[in-house]
């Protein structure tokens, strides 16, 4: 397998300590694995992510993108752009394509990234961390690096909003992407291709300013992870994963369910079936133990 | 555009078009209606997006900046995946809460606009969000009292975020950040004022 460099913006929630520092270690335990090398951009900033425009006008925000870009092209210079959060790569990828159509918010942004001394060109390539696995790396060569297949776990495909509008991946559907069923069957699990809330809105980061709202368009998204038969459910974004896991006790009082559905990256899944240890996999960054992950991980 | 074509317009749709983000796409609303559909939260809106086009062609100014509609958006970008005549709904809405915002118009209460600004607040101040001030500043925004209530009834899932080690309570030390916050704030400082001084007086 070709060795693969890129420039990888990992964004604020994937910190150490922060909420989806698991996914990070997952990803780099998986990258490990096939010969991946992901190059931190140097001195990264938040994105703004897809809350801050009340407090950021249109330029201030696509103004932090380009600062990352620019840091980018500068230190990792002909290295494509990767990310593994849905929103740093949406922000990103939107960002260039804004800078790139309108020529004055290019010359606009570039005056203001002046005042740190940067220079934005926009040349490189924005892509989210599945876009690689699909395109690069290929559901064949992932089944072969398979030491221990996930027999016997059924696993629901759950893409969201933001890996999947409004950009997509290359030839998938936005309402019924396949892509993450197959990497299901890839590392040796049952996917459930027909699990109709693949595609639906956890309330993003309206999670903590509507709680009630997002929090029923959660429970219809783990009821139907139930009804489908699944053990868990696997996600490519790091927002998704923490509102549909951690919210399932104040769920389970408000609709007196007894939820206690396990929600881990498709990072996760890798890196168990390429053979790593539970640590390596950070099963321990989960709240709701994906027991039957575990199992195989200690095997 | 020639001036003749400009004059029979209501002026609130130019000051849209020439004001808020992507703005010169709402005139190109044919009112199907697939966005209200295809909205996550649409059940609790005032006014679907196809509403708050039309009330924008119908200068209905005050109605639709003081509205809380704009402000129930997601960012699921549902509607512009559907939208048949491809208009960039989610960013209009994003555009039309932050001019709403800029006016003094937004409604004050609206949690959203509340959260939307203190993720803004928090990001800035080091170029990186630290998720546990953040948390800690939505628990607290209406006060002490309703904090340590809001702080008590989701003390469990602090409890086991950081037995997850996925939050950390030195993050309130200072935590992660960009090398010179101050040269990032210059730079977004100067994107403000580029921003501010193309916007255009239509009172």
């Amino acid at each position: 397998m070709a060795k693969i460099e890129l420039s990888f913006y990992p964004g604020c929630s994937s910190q150490t300590g922060a909420s989806s520092s698991n996914y990070l270690v997952s990803a780099q335990t998986m990258c490990e694995e096939l010969d991946i090398t992901l190059n931190e951009i140097p001195d990264w900033n938040c994105c703004g992510a897809s809350i801050g425009y009340g407090g950021g006008g249109e330029l201030p925000r696509l103004t932090l993108s380009a600062r990352n870009i620019a840091l980018s092209e500068e230190h990792n210079a002909g290295q494509e752009i990767v990310a593994t959060c849905a929103a740093c790569w949406l922000s990103t990828r939107e960002a260039k394509e804004r800078l790139h159509e309108d020529e004055q918010m290019f010359k606009d942004a570039n005056t203001a990234l002046a005042e740190g001394g940067l220079r934005y060109k926009g040349e490189v390539g924005v892509r989210h961390m599945v876009e690689v696995l699909i395109e690069d790396i290929g559901f064949d060569a992932i089944k072969e690096k398979v030491k221990k297949p996930l027999e016997g776990l059924k696993i629901a495909g759950y893409v969201g909003c933001q890996t999947n509008r409004p950009f997509g991946i290359a030839g998938e559907s936005f309402e019924n992407p396949q892509y993450l069923d197959k990497i299901v069957e890839s590392v040796g699990a049952e996917s459930i291709p027909t699990f109709e809330k693949k595609v639906q809105c956890c309330g993003g980061a309206l999670a903590f300013s509507e709680p009630e709202k997002s929090q029923e368009m959660i429970h219809g998204i783990i009821e139907a992870a139930y009804d489908n038969g699944a053990d868990m459910i696997v996600t490519p974004c790091p927002l998704c994963q923490a509102n549909v896991e951690i919210y399932q006790d104040q769920i389970n009082e408000t609709y007196g369910t007894k939820f206690d559905m396990p929600v881990v990256y498709y990072s996760t899944l890798m890196s168990v079936a390429f053979g790593r240890n539970a640590k390596d996999a950070a099963l321990n960054g989960h709240i709701i133990k994906a027991k039957k992950l575990e199992e195989i991980a200690n095997k | 555009m020639s001036t003749n074509s400009q004059k029979y317009r209501n002026s609130f749709l130019k000051e849209v078009e020439a004001n808020v983000e992507e703005g010169e796409w709402v005139k190109m609303c044919m009112q199907c209606g697939v966005c209200a559909g295809s909205c996550p939260l649409g059940k609790h809106w005032d006014h679907p997006p196809q509403e708050i086009f039309m009330m924008i062609r119908a200068g209905k100014r005050e109605e639709v900046l003081t509205s809380d509609s704009m402000w129930m958006c997601t960012s699921c970008y549902n509607c512009i995946a559907r939208c048949p005549r491809g208009l960039p709904i989610t960013h209009i809405m994003h555009g039309l809460a932050t001019y709403a915002k800029r006016l003094g118009l937004a409604p004050k209460n609206q949690p959203t606009q509340g959260f939307s600004q203190l993720f803004w607040d928090n990001l800035m101040k080091k170029g990186r969000v630290n998720e546990l001030k953040m948390g800690l500043s939505m628990y607290f925004k209406d006060g002490f009292a309703q904090g340590v209530k809001n702080a008590m009834a989701n003390q469990k899932l602090g409890q086991n975020m950081m037995k997850a080690k996925r939050m950390n309570a030195m993050e309130i030390m200072g935590g992660h950040g960009v090398k010179s916050p101050g040269d990032l704030a210059k730079i977004i400082k100067k994107a403000q004022e580029i921003e501010d001084g193309k916007i255009q007086d239509f009172s």
